[in-house]
């Protein structure tokens, strides 16, 4: 087991959910396969979302639900 | 009374223009800045400037608490919302107003009235202007729209009561689609706008998107003739033009005419745009929806009445009554109006924040170029992606259109990818020559990939 941190891929704006009024794409615990939505960026009112490049299980969001974010920041801990 | 400060609830080239004008009339600005705009042009224009909150815009711009907040600490007595954010929210504008400054705009109640679009629908008709066929004010429910189409038509459209700007919006092909989709664009339109109201209106295939300016000041009503904005992409619009070349001047008088007798109605105050599809074959227009706000494209009619719009507004709003009659508003030659947008035309309009590198502005006569830019600023990725207008005027369309050829040809925005490339191409396609076009026209001419090296070789 080791914790790894995923990387913002685009500056904007992160969100945990879809909507304000949805739950988060991943809750602490939930596994987490290749191409699942982390999050999403917004970037000039054009949302990109953050799919997982690796599987193992969600840790939790290093950015709170709709902050700023830099490209390559740190978005969430994932268990490998 | 007259206006002494000013604080500027927007950012952009937007808060620029509001700016300029501001200083012409010798009053003082404050700039509100998210935490991610210390640095843009309007803040280092402005007299003071006043941090309102983190980058994200629900939490600066669209803080209605925080504005109000900075605008009274600062001693400003007067806030101006510009276009999009808190321009057409009516909460906002009272809350302003109930603070004890200036709205620069409609009141609320307008804005309510106007901003629901099918009260808006409701208010036109009753003033005799006419409406795209469709359902009177809201509709309950499936049921109800189901019947309702009957009458109407198909295709139709299924609109967000609460809606605007192009969103909020299903066209429905049959009555089965209709059934499926109005249950998900209630859903959706909840979600969006917190009001899952809808209406419907006949879908008008090839129709024109034709507008009209009006300032009041709360008693008189005057209009700025009509700007044609067709050429939109996803409905957002990419270029502009003032007049409307498909009118002949009894039309056009006549849809002037409508839109100053729906404004005098509700003893409209401020600049405002009433929407209006244009059926060209029928020589036919219907009022669609009307902008209680200074619009983007507001340029181009400035250019060709010579009228300055934005400085109107803020004298409307210290009290002036309007000091220009319908009489002494005339139409002289043609402006034409590109956006400049930080997306990339070659990679499906994908929006591009980054540094500016280079810039180089035309000049000569009959052109305007309303940025924000300025070499070594930073375009961040958190806001619109509009960075700035460029707009030409001259005695004809032709001579505008010319100039405009011009002008793309010296602008040079470096740095991040821009639509400057697309309106290099779009000026000189036929059918925009010809001003043959219409709401859809854009989409499909994209469609022939004409930015691909290929294209651009071949012809």
């Amino acid at each position: 087991m080791a914790t790894t941190t995923v990387q913002a891929p685009l500056p904007g704006t992160f969100y945990h959910r879809s909507a304000p009024d949805q739950p988060p794409f991943k809750a602490p615990g939930d596994a987490v396969a290749i191409g699942d939505t982390l999050g999403l960026i917004e970037v000039m009112k054009t949302f990109t979302p953050v799919a997982a490049e690796a599987a193992g299980r969600f840790v939790r969001f290093l950015v709170d639900d709709a902050d700023a974010v830099m490209a390559g920041q740190p978005l969430y801990e994932l268990e490998t | 009374m007259g206006l002494r400060k000013i604080l500027v609830a927007n950012r952009g080239e937007i808060a620029v223009r509001i700016i300029r004008a501001a200083r012409e009339l010798g009053i003082r600005t404050v700039q509100a800045a998210s935490a991610a705009d210390g640095d843009m042009l309007a803040a280092r224009m402005a007299d003071e400037v006043v941090q309102i909150g983190p980058a994200p815009a629900a939490r600066s711009y669209l803080n209605r608490e925080a504005l109000i907040g900075a605008a009274l600490a600062c001693g400003a007595d007067a806030m101006h919302p510009g276009y999009g954010f808190l321009s057409e929210d009516p909460r906002f504008a009272e809350a302003v107003e109930q603070a004890g400054l200036v709205f620069i705009g409609p009141d609320a109640a307008t804005i309510r009235r106007m901003g629901d679009k099918a009260t808006a629908r409701a208010t036109a008709m009753a003033a005799g202007v006419p409406t795209v066929p469709g359902s009177a004010g809201r509709v309950a429910d499936v049921a109800a729209a189901l019947e309702l189409a009957d009458g109407i038509g198909f295709p139709l459209m299924i609109k967000a009561s609460a809606g605007g700007g192009g969103r909020g919006i299903r066209v429905c092909a049959d009555a089965d689609a209709l059934a499926q989709l109005f249950p998900v664009a209630s859903a959706e339109a909840l979600a969006a706008f917190g009001d899952g109201g809808l209406y419907l209106e006949r879908f008008v295939a090839r129709a024109r998107h034709i507008e009209v300016q009006v300032l009041g000041d709360g008693a008189d009503v005057i209009h700025l003739f009509e700007r044609e904005c067709s050429l939109q992409r996803r409905r957002q619009k990419i270029l502009e033009e003032a007049p409307a070349p498909c009118l002949d001047a009894a039309t056009r008088d006549r849809l002037c005419s409508a839109a100053v007798r729906l404004a005098q109605g509700i003893g409209y105050r401020g600049a405002g745009t009433l929407e209006f599809l244009y059926d060209e074959a029928e020589g036919a227009f219907y009022f669609i929806e009307m902008n209680t706000r200074i619009q983007v494209e507001h340029p181009v009619t400035e250019m060709v009445t010579g009228i300055d719009i934005v400085r109107e507004m803020i004298r409307i709003a210290g009290g002036e009554k309007l000091q220009i009659t319908q009489a002494e508003v005339t139409l002289h030659g043609h402006a034409v109006e590109c956006r400049i947008n930080a997306e990339d035309p070659m990679q499906d309009f994908r929006p591009a924040p980054g540094r500016i590198t280079a810039l180089a502005i035309p000049g000569g006569p009959g052109v305007r170029f309303d940025t924000m830019l300025y070499e070594g600023y930073d375009v961040p990725p958190f806001y619109d992606s509009l960075l700035g207008k460029l707009v030409t005027w001259d005695e004809t369309r032709s001579g505008a259109l010319a100039r405009m050829r011009g002008a793309l040809r010296e602008l040079v925005v470096a740095g991040l990818p821009t639509t400057v490339a697309l309106h290099r191409r779009l000026i000189d396609a036929p059918d925009v020559i010809a001003g043959r076009f219409h709401t859809g026209w854009l989409e499909s001419w994209l469609a022939t990939r004409p930015l691909d090296p290929v294209a651009e070789a071949m012809t």
